[in-house]
C-alpha cells in the first residue's frame, strides 16, 4: 500500500506544503488532529499536524519544515513520489464551537495547525483573531489562506520585515488588554514560544489551549512515549492532546523529553547529508 | 492348545510392550540446539535453532502414544499430539504439519512462543516421574519442514456472501480470520499499525520469535482469501458502530496495548520507557540495526521492572543492543515470577541480574532530565494475596539506588480504549477488557465476538488463539442464522 504526493512545494525556505491521496484519512480528519508517516521501509515513523484536508478529493495536506533526517529526506520528495505509510487522523479533534471571540496564534510552521483551526472556529460562528508570526517575511507561510480563514489578520516578524516588529504575543497582549471579550487564545508553534505565550495570557480570564508536538511511534496510546505532565498527572499526547490547558503544561518537561534524541538526530542528519553529496541518494 | 499358544504369545507381546514402554520412560529428553550464550548476548539472531530430523524423530519415539491423551486437553485449541507424532515416527512429516494445522493456523509461532511447561507438556505423563515429550519443539520442526518445502494452502469453500470485519491483527485476530476464511465467509483485517501481526510483529524479539515467520505465517492466510487493511484505525477512520453497520459480525481481536506506569516520581525522565516503546521500537522498527532510521537508547546500566515474559524480552534486548548490565527488579520471588521457565533461565545464562524481591520507589534524573538511577526498597512475603500468590511487603529502612540511564517498565498492559470510541453499547468491566461469553466471545453488542487479550488482559498467544478459533466457530452459527 502506497500513499501517493499529489503536490508538493517549497513555500518558504525548507518549508514543504504536501498534499496527499489518503482517502480514508480525510473522511474522517477533523481540524485539530494530526497523522503519522513513513516515507519507506526503513523509515522511522513521524507525526505531523494536518494543515488541510479535502473529504471529496480524500487529500490531506501537511505542512513540515527540514529539521531531522526524515524532514530532509521528505523535503526531497517530488509530486507523483508515493510515501510508504500514512496513518490517521490521530488524536482527539480540537472542541470546536461557538464561543465569541477566539485569538488564534500561530509561529512558524505552527501556522499550519492554526489554518484549519481558524476555518472550523469562523464556520462554527465565532469572530477569529489570528496572529501569525515567523522570524522574517520570507519564512512566514499561510497567509492569504489565514486572511481568508479569519475574521482579523495581524503579522508579526522578529526581524520586523514584515507587520509587527516583535512576536506575535506582543498583539495579543494587546487585544486582551484592550478589553474585548476574548473566550479562547489557541497557541501552536515551537514550544518555547507556546511557554511564552501562556505565560503572557495567564493573568486574563481567558481560556488557553496549546497543541503538543511530543515525540511519539504508534500515535494509538500504545506506546507511551509521548507522556506530558499535565496538572500533575501523566497524560498521553497522541490520545489525550494533542491540544491541552496551556495553565497546566509542564512545559520544561515537554522540551527536555523533545531533546531526547538530539544527539541521535545531529548524526542522523550528517550521516545523510554525506550520502547525499557523494550522489548514493 | 491352540488358545494357550495365543496366550502365551499374548504375554510375550505384553512382555514387549511393557519392555519398550520402560524403555521410552527412561530415554533423556532431546536437547533442543542453541546459540551458545555468550555469542547469542550479542546478537538479534533465534536463540534456539530447532531439532534436526534426527532430533525430531528421537525425541517422537519417546511418546507412549496414550489411548486417552492428557496432553490434548492441555491444548488450548485441542491439537491432536498423539496424531501429529506417530506421524513423525512414520516420517511423514507432511501429514504431521497437516495434522496440525487442522486445528493450529500458527504452527511456526506457537511452536515457539506457546508456554508449553504449563499446558500440553505439564499433562504428558511422562513427565509424572521423568520428563515431558517436548511437544513444542516437535510442533516447531513439523512446521519449520514445512516452510522450507513449500506451504499446502487448503482449499476454500464457495463463499457464503457473509462478510467479516475482524480488528486486529495479532494471534487472536489472524486465528479467527484464518478460521472464517476457511468457511467460506469474506474477511477484513484492520490492523493499525503499518505491519501485520500485532504483539508478534511488535512485542516479541526476533532472537524469539523472526519476524520472517511471522510474515510467512500472514502470508499462508492472505493466501485464504483474507484481506489486511493496515494503517486503519477503528476508533478513528471508522467507529465499531460503522463497522457494525457494514459487516454481518465484527471479531474484535485488539489486544492489550495500553502501557501501565507505576506512577512514582520521575517516570517521565527522558530514557524511562514503557516495554511497548522500547520493544516496538526495537523490533517493529529495527532500532537495533543501524540501516533503518528509528533510534532507541542504548543504555549501559539498564534497570527493567517486572517479572514476566515482557519483562525478560526487554531485558535481553537491552542486552543485545550493547547494555554492560541489565538487572531485572521484580517485588516477589523466583518462583512467583509469570515469566516462562525456559525465558528465566535464558535470561540468566546471557548474564541478565535478578533482584527479587526487590520494588522501585522512585526513579532519580540529572539536571538535563535523563534517568541516572532508580531507587528501590528490599520487599519481603507475607500473606498469599487474592491471587494466591504471597504478596510482597516492603522492608523498612531497606532503601538503595541502582545507576540506571535506561529503565524499561514492564508490568503489565490493559486494552486500548482507542477502539470504543464513538460507539456504544458494549459492555466493559473495571479494568478496561470487553465482558464476552467464555465458550463464544460473544459480547453485549448484537453481531460482535471478542477474544484474546482484549478480554482477559494480558495473556498468552496461544490463550488468544484459542479465543479467536471459539469465537470464529460461534460467529460462523451467528451469520447461519442470519
Amino acid at each position: 500500500m502506497a500513499y501517493k504526493i499529489l503536490e508538493k512545494e517549497e513555500i518558504a525556505p525548507s518549508v514543504h506544503r504536501m498534499v496527499v491521496d489518503a482517502l480514508d484519512v480525510a473522511k474522517a480528519a477533523k481540524a485539530g488532529q494530526f497523522i503519522i508517516l513513513r516515507i519507506d521501509e526503513l523509515g522511522e515513523r513521524i507525526p505531523l499536524t494536518i494543515a488541510d484536508f479535502e473529504k471529496e478529493k480524500g487529500t490531506v495536506t501537511v505542512i513540515f519544515q527540514e529539521m531531522g533526517k526524515t524532514t530532509k529526506q521528505l523535503g526531497k520528495l517530488c509530486s507523483g513520489d508515493s510515501l510508504q505509510d500514512f496513518v490517521g487522523p490521530l488524536g482527539t479533534p480540537s472542541d470546536i464551537r461557538k464561543l465569541g471571540t477566539v485569538i488564534l496564534v500561530g509561529g512558524g510552521v505552527g501556522v499550519a495547525p492554526i489554518y484549519p483551526q481558524a476555518k472550523a472556529y469562523k464556520e462554527a460562528g465565532n469572530r477569529v483573531i489570528s496572529i501569525i508570526g515567523a522570524r522574517n517575511k520570507d519564512l512566514l507561510i499561510l497567509e492569504d489562506e489565514m486572511k481568508k480563514a479569519s475574521t482579523e489578520l495581524f503579522i508579526a516578524t522578529d526581524d520586523g520585515s514584515k507587520g509587527h516588529h516583535g512576536f506575535v504575543t506582543d498583539i495579543m497582549k494587546r487585544i486582551l488588554d484592550s478589553g474585548e471579550k476574548v473566550a479562547r487564545v489557541v497557541i501552536i508553534g515551537p514550544p518555547i514560544m507556546m511557554k511564552v505565550g501562556a505565560g503572557v495570557a495567564l493573568p486574563y480570564d481567558v481560556e488557553i489551549l496549546v497543541s503538543l508536538n511530543s515525540i511519539m511511534v504508534d500515535g494509538t496510546g500504545m506506546c507511551g512515549g509521548c507522556r506530558v505532565t499535565i496538572g500533575g498527572k501523566s497524560k498521553f499526547t497522541c490520545v489525550d492532546g494533542p491540544e491541552f490547558d496551556a495553565r497546566k503544561v509542564d512545559f520544561v518537561e515537554l522540551m527536555n523529553r523533545l531533546a531526547m534524541y538530539r544527539g541521535e538526530e545531529t548524526k542522523a542528519v550528517e550521516k545523510y547529508e554525506e550520502k547525499c553529496t557523494c550522489g548514493l541518494h | 492348545m491352540h488358545v494357550r499358544t495365543a496366550l502365551i504369545g499374548g504375554d510375550e507381546k505384553m512382555q514387549e510392550l511393557k519392555k519398550e514402554k520402560t524403555e521410552k520412560i527412561k530415554k533423556e529428553r532431546t536437547p533442543m540446539p542453541e546459540q551458545p550464550a555468550d555469542e547469542r548476548r550479542k546478537n538479534f539472531n533465534e536463540v534456539t535453532l530447532g531439532y534436526t530430523k534426527e532430533d525430531a524423530l528421537s525425541e517422537a519415539s519417546r511418546c507412549l502414544a496414550c489411548k486417552e491423551p492428557k496432553c490434548v486437553e492441555g491444548c488450548p485449541v485441542n491439537v491432536d499430539i498423539p496424531g501429529f507424532i506417530e506421524l513423525i515416527c512414520e516420517e511423514d512429516f507432511e501429514g504431521a504439519i497437516e495434522k496440525i494445522k487442522a486445528t493450529n493456523t500458527l504452527p511456526a509461532i506457537c511452536g515457539r512462543v506457546c508456554p508449553q511447561e504449563t499446558q500440553c507438556e505439564a499433562l504428558c505423563v511422562l513427565g509424572k516421574k521423568g520428563q515431558p515429550v517436548a511437544i513444542g519443539r516437535l510442533e516447531r520442526f513439523c512446521a519449520d519442514y514445512e516452510r522450507q518445502k513449500s506451504v499446502k494452502v487448503p482449499e476454500v469453500p464457495k463463499s457464503t456472501g457473509k462478510r467479516v470485519a475482524v480488528v486486529g491483527s495479532g494471534p487472536a485476530g489472524l486465528t479467527a480470520a484464518a478460521d472464517l476464511a476457511k468457511l467460506g465467509h469474506r474477511v477484513i483485517v484492520f490492523e493499525s499499525l503499518h505491519k501485520t501481526g500485532g504483539v508478534l510483529s511488535y512485542g516479541i524479539p526476533e532472537f524469539r520469535l523472526p519476524k520472517e515467520i511471522v510474515r510467512q505465517e500472514v502470508d499462508y492466510i492472505k493466501q485464504l482469501g483474507v484481506e489486511f487493511k493496515p494503517n486503519y484505525i477503528i476508533g478513528r477512520i471508522k467507529t465499531l458502530d460503522e463497522l457494525c453497520d457494514e459487516f454481518d459480525a465484527v471479531f474484535l481481536g485488539t489486544g492489550a496495548g495500553l502501557p501501565s506506569f507505576m506512577g512514582i516520581p520521575g517516570e517521565n525522565f527522558s530514557g524511562v520507557y514503557s516495554a511497548n516503546e522500547f520493544l516496538t521500537r526495537v523490533n517493529l522498527m529495527k532500532a537495533y540495526d543501524p540501516e533503518y532510521d528509528t533510534t532507541v537508547r542504548r543504555g549501559k546500566n539498564v534497570v527493567v521492572v517486572g517479572g514476566g515474559n515482557v519483562a525478560m524480552d526487554a531485558a535481553r534486548s537491552a542486552l543485545r543492543l550493547g547494555a554492560d548490565e541489565v538487572s531485572i527488579v521484580y517485588r516477589r520471588g523466583e518462583d512467583e515470577m509469570p515469566a516462562r521457565r525456559e525465558e528465566i533461565e535464558h535470561a540468566k545464562e546471557e548474564g541478565i541480574v535478578f533482584r527479587l524481591l526487590t520494588n522501585p520507589v522512585r526513579i532519580l534524573g540529572d539536571e538535563k532530565f535523563n534517568v541516572k538511577a532508580v531507587e528501590c526498597i528490599k520487599m519481603e512475603l507475607g500473606e498469599p494475596d487474592e491471587s494466591g500468590r504471597r504478596s510482597p511487603v516492603p522492608v523498612e529502612g531497606s532503601e538503595f539506588t541502582i545507576p540506571a540511564d535506561v529503565v524499561v517498565i514492564a508490568i503489565g498492559t490493559s486494552p486500548n480504549p482507542i477502539i470504543f470510541k464513538g460507539s456504544e453499547g458494549l459492555e466493559q468491566n473495571r479494568r478496561g477488557t470487553v465482558v464476552a461469553d467464555e465458550e463464544t466471545g460473544a459480547t453485549s453488542k448484537c453481531g460482535v465476538f471478542a477474544g484474546g487479550d482484549v478480554v482477559t488482559g494480558a495473556a498468552t498467544v496461544i490463550s488468544a488463539m484459542g479465543a479467536g478459533k471459539k469465537a470464529a466457530k460461534a460467529i460462523n452459527e451467528y451469520l447461519k442464522g442470519k
